[in-house]
């Protein structure tokens, strides 16, 4: 289906040819007449708009809009349909997401791992299901040289020797096998130390390290068995870990609730506390959460986007810029079509390992019995739901197909859906209009960043 | 043009000329553990 998506952010009219991936910047005259265009003919067009523009403007902006027709960059044909079944290829998992520690040192209301245990009791894995991963992910990931290995929980510091041991082996094998594993880890950052900062600096690509915002959003949700917040320790450990992170990845990664639906000033204390790159998130919950996200919210949420979009604005060029994650995008060097129709990679791609050494589509799924796949002592068992995760992509999603977002979100994620729809076929609907509005607010400031490095350059000249 | 200006060009459909190596990254691993935005990732075969 040929399909355009038209947007005016910050006075700029912006027009994104949805199949060619190709991005417009247009005047009001275009932007109007692609209210009509291409089902209404030419003549019909210029009567709907001559009262407001000349005729021959609007034939000369009919034109222009033809050209691009002619070179694909508008109402351009879909042509990833076929690819679905073509590229996916063989199954290659390519990134393990380790549940090294089923316990948690604090307790999160919101926390999807039922504070930490997933409800199956406190577990801590031991080396040799860590080994026996890695021995898995090596033996499945085919021709891939680059895979991929996340330290996760409950809080994986937990067992921090369990981390080391796996990481000296995974470089052991890796070496041997030819491959590039790369190890990050998604922590709570209570634990951490001056030690154990040196050592993920050293060995991990990229670092999660979670905090809501200001001490009174995150205190609310994130807390010590005793009820005293976090806030304290954790902002200074995660202000000691830039300290030291230089330019290396990472992202501190807060929870939005219905709580603070006013997030924009929680993302905005973070990054005035220092933290450059940030991803703060709605959070996923059953919808009869106290602190779940509801429809009526949704609206504040759009606006506090809108605020954020102005601050990423302002900040741009400055020293006090940073990185929103869901507003940093790649227009031109960004995911090949296969990567945006194979999303996340859940369930065939990409597997959670438990503590016991069972295999789970994602980190999501993990304790749901009817997802596991397998384990890392015999291998897939049930090849069942890699091919169900597999099939979950943007063509055979009904809700996806015909939505302009489809090559961004590539689906969004399939635990969101299934605990809100109970099908990882279907969307959820308030999830989709928050990521509508990030990818609206991404290609704005994509395209003004663009617009202003051009007119510097002309100013230059 | 006097109407339109492009900021990128048909970068997507060219795309599917090189694409499908699956050397990225996995999009989850990146950075929000909850929701994906396949979009903001690099691609390892520039």
């Amino acid at each position: 289906m040929k399909l355009i998506h038209k947007f005016i952010k910050n006075g700029v009219p912006i027009v994104l040819d949805v199949n060619s991936g190709s991005v417009h910047v247009v005047d009001m005259l275009v932007y109007e007449i692609l209210d009509w265009y291409p089902e209404l003919k030419a003549g019909d067009i210029e009567l709907k708009l001559e009262n407001k523009y000349s005729r021959e403007k609007i034939r000369e902006a009919l034109e222009e809009i033809k050209h691009l027709e002619s070179i694909g960059q508008l109402f351009s044909e879909d042509i990833y349909d076929g690819l679905t079944a073509s590229r996916f290829g063989k199954n290659v998992i390519k990134a393990l997401c380790l549940h090294v520690a089923h316990d948690c040192n604090i307790r999160c209301e919101y926390c999807f791992a039922s504070q930490g245990d997933f409800n199956s009791g406190r577990l801590l894995m031991d080396v040799e299901v860590a080994r026996k991963a890695v021995d898995f992910l090596i033996k499945h990931s085919g021709k891939r040289k680059n895979i991929e290995i996340d330290f996760f929980g409950g809080e994986p510091l937990l067992n921090f020797t369990v981390v080391k041991e796996t990481v000296d082996y995974g470089n052991r094998m890796a070496s041997d096998a030819g491959k590039n594993l790369k190890f990050t880890i998604t922590t709570n950052a209570v634990l951490l130390n001056e030690k154990i900062i040196d050592y993920i600096n050293k060995n991990m690509s990229n670092v999660v390290l979670s905090l809501d915002g200001n001490r009174e959003t995150n205190d609310r949700m994130r807390h010590f068995d005793d009820g005293s917040g976090t806030y304290d320790i954790v902002s200074e450990n995660i202000k000691s870990f830039i300290a030291e992170r230089g330019e290396k990845s990472y992202y501190v990664r807060g929870t939005f609730t219905r709580y603070n639906a006013d997030f924009s000033k929680d993302v905005l204390h973070l990054a005035d506390m220092g933290c450059k790159s940030l991803s703060v998130e709605p959070v996923v919950s059953e919808k009869d959460k106290s602190y779940a996200i509801r429809e009526e919210d949704l609206a504040n949420i759009l606006s506090e986007y809108d605020i954020l979009f102005s601050e990423c604005m302002e900040r741009m060029g400055t020293d006090r810029e940073f990185d929103f994650y869901h507003f940093k995008i790649n227009l031109d060097q960004g995911p090949c079509a296969v990567k945006r129709l194979t999303g996340c990679g859940a369930g065939y791609q990409y597997l959670a390992v438990t503590p016991e050494g069972d295999l789970y589509p994602c980190h999501q799924f993990v304790g749901d019995s009817r997802f596991i796949i397998g384990n890392v002592f015999d291998g897939i068992i049930n090849a069942e739901i890699p091919e169900t995760f597999k099939a979950a992509h943007v063509y055979n999603k009904p809700g996806c197909r015909n939505c302009w977002a489809k090559f961004y979100c590539s689906g969004g994620c399939h635990a969101n859906s299934y605990k809100l729809t109970g099908d990882i076929n279907s969307c959820y609907e308030v999830g989709c209009e928050m990521e509508k509005k990030r990818l609206e607010c991404a290609i704005a400031l994509q395209v003004i960043k663009k617009l202003k490095e051009e007119k510097n350059d002309q100013e230059v000249s | 043009m006097k109407h339109i200006k492009t900021i990128n060009g048909s970068s997507l459909s060219k795309s599917v000329e090189k694409g499908g190596c699956g050397e990225c990254q996995s999009s989850c691993q990146s950075a929000c553990k909850t929701s994906c935005t396949v979009a903001n990732q690099e691609c390892e075969n520039k």
